[in-house]
């Protein structure tokens, strides 16, 4: 603990002199790092529109109001395929998220030096890339529609199912796996009897968790081309027909809260 | 054996693992139901398989491209969009985390009276319900196209997640600290300083290292609305065919995602 002379009488101070120094250059460089980092966005925008953006926003939220209620006809179809594209796109995950997961599982891995790594960068490539980028991709190769919606959904999902999944199994009692095995029981035979049952509760509930954010993401896939109500919201963004936006955005969150109460009451009854 | 009516091979293969779900009735009915909505779903899916099948040598010139990403021709584009979305990244990170701040202390029950709580919770509320893609077509709309309606848009997302999960923090609190500095007559604001955030600073830091990760991923994205980024890029890069240019991006992207995701780690470990 530092302690100073100061004037005949010892104080005492939270920090030695260098480390208050070192902090006090860490918080320098930090703050010159944001400030130069402002710049550079100051530097290319038009402060003339931020200063108008108020107007603008009273404009346009002027132009929202009411909601143009006699939409909601065209909306439900799309509705109904957002939660095709979750759902189904949620499927998709699970069957190939399910081995990634036992490859990636340090307790399962058929190989720690091999299969482990390729599994953890499945993991990671198909976490780091947004749903809409991986939806973007997937319109330019098979074209707009549900299915690259689906597909999008799916290889997004992949990584945060795997990822939860393989810490889960991690974490399973080693006796029963040993137990199931030395009753001479094979290698499939212990993950059914063995592995399965441990982690069956955090998987469906990992499955339900991630269905309830796909279905938060499938409302916008349609942005890019990829089917759902997203569809509906770009056209309606696109002709400037804001009364019909503000019914989609409702409708978007009623749907959005709707699959919210769902999974909190699914993951409820089973944990 | 028999005597006893006890048969433990006979036991052992009537013997099944039991259901995850306890009532048969129960059971039936939702496999049955599912099995009926899996049916109708894929119905809907509405497969273009000539499409498909046109779209396959492109799908494999995309994984071709991966093995020989093209950085070169459009390494300009490239590097201008990557800096512009780590500059994004920071600047955001770093606005939402002031704003955060104080609506966590305002959500958090302990500390907050009740008028002061509902209003942060209706913020946060707000913040986690509206996708950013949204806010950025709103905030694009409103602020003009480039990086600020993007910055502004990430400032917003972080601002629902790192109230939100400060808050609980905050909740979770060890009540016994932050008294003793009260019984010694502190302020309000020393309270705060000295018996609350020290208890919470590491978390803090953790969450705010997330979220650092997190709105860089989320700056991929909002370019596609034109609020900035390596999104507008990208988006051209797809629109042109140029897959090896576009395996380039993604490559970028998952590169410094992994790189941030592993110090942010080590800096996670040595703070708790």
């Amino acid at each position: 603990m530092p302690i100073t002379e100061h004037a005949g009488a010892k104080l005492w101070q939270r920090r030695t002199t260098g480390r208050q120094f070192a902090i006090w250059f860490g918080w320098l460089l930090g703050v010159a790092l944001f400030l130069y980092c402002w710049k550079q966005i100051s530097d290319v925008t038009t402060w003339y529109f931020f200063w108008d953006a108020p107007r603008i926003a009273g404009d346009i939220g002027g132009r929202m109001v009411p909601p143009r209620w006699s939409y909601i006809d065209k909306l439900w179809v799309p509705l109904w395929d957002t939660l095709n594209i979750a759902t189904l796109g949620t499927a998709l995950a699970i069957v190939m998220a399910v081995p990634v997961a036992f490859m990636a599982a340090r307790n399962t891995t058929p190989s720690a030096t091999l299969i482990r790594p390729i599994a953890l960068l499945i993991i990671v490539s198909s976490r780091s890339i947004n749903s809409l980028i991986w939806a973007l991709l997937l319109v330019s190769i098979i074209g707009p529609g549900i299915l690259a919606g689906t597909i999008a959904i799916g290889l997004r999902s992949i990584g945060f199912i795997a990822k939860l999944l393989y810490e889960a199994i991690e974490e399973i009692d080693k006796n029963q796996v040993e137990a199931i095995s030395a009753t001479g029981a094979s290698r499939w035979q212990g993950m059914a009897y063995g592995i399965m049952p441990q982690i069956a509760p955090a998987f469906a509930g990992i499955t339900v968790f991630r269905w309830d954010i796909n279905i938060r993401e499938s409302t916008v896939l349609g942005l890019v081309g990829a089917g759902g109500i997203g569809l509906q919201l770009q056209s309606s963004l696109n002709v400037l027909a804001w009364p019909q936006v503000t019914l989609i955005l409702i409708t978007i969150l009623i749907a959005v809260l709707f699959s919210e109460w769902v999974s909190a009451k699914v993951r409820h009854a089973i944990i | 054996m028999s005597d006893t009516g006890f048969d433990a091979q006979d036991l052992a293969r009537r013997w099944r693992p039991p259901p995850l779900i306890a009532s048969a009735r129960l059971r039936w009915l939702l496999g049955l139901g599912a099995a009926i909505y899996f049916a109708l779903a894929i119905g809907t899916l509405e497969v273009n398989w000539l499409r498909i099948y046109e779209g396959l040598d492109r799908g494999w010139a995309f994984v071709i491209a991966f093995t020989d990403p093209d950085f070169s021709t459009r390494w300009i584009d490239i590097r201008d969009g990557l800096i512009e979305s780590l500059v994004m990244t920071v600047t955001s990170t770093v606005i939402g985390i002031a704003i955060s701040i104080p609506i966590a202390f305002g959500a958090a029950r302990n500390i907050a009276p009740l008028p002061v709580y509902l209003l942060c919770r209706a913020i946060i509320a707000v913040s986690r319900s509206l996708q950013e893609i949204i806010i950025a077509i709103f905030f694009v709309a409103i602020f003009g196209f480039g990086p600020l309606a993007g910055v502004l848009t990430l400032s917003f997302a972080t601002i629902g997640f790192l109230s939100k999960l400060l808050a609980e923090d905050i909740e979770d609190i060890d009540k016994g600290q932050a008294e003793a500095v009260r019984a010694t007559g502190a302020r309000w604001l020393q309270l705060m300083n000295y018996g609350i955030q020290p208890q919470v600073m590491p978390r803090l830091i953790g969450l705010s290292l997330y979220r650092l990760d997190i709105n860089f991923r989320e700056s991929a994205v909002v370019g596609l609305v034109g609020a900035g980024g390596i999104g507008a890029t990208l988006n051209t890069a797809f629109d042109r065919y140029e897959f090896d240019t576009a395996a380039a991006i993604l490559i970028s992207i998952i590169g410094i995602v992994m790189i941030a995701e592993y110090s942010s780690g080590l800096i996670r470990a040595r703070v708790q």
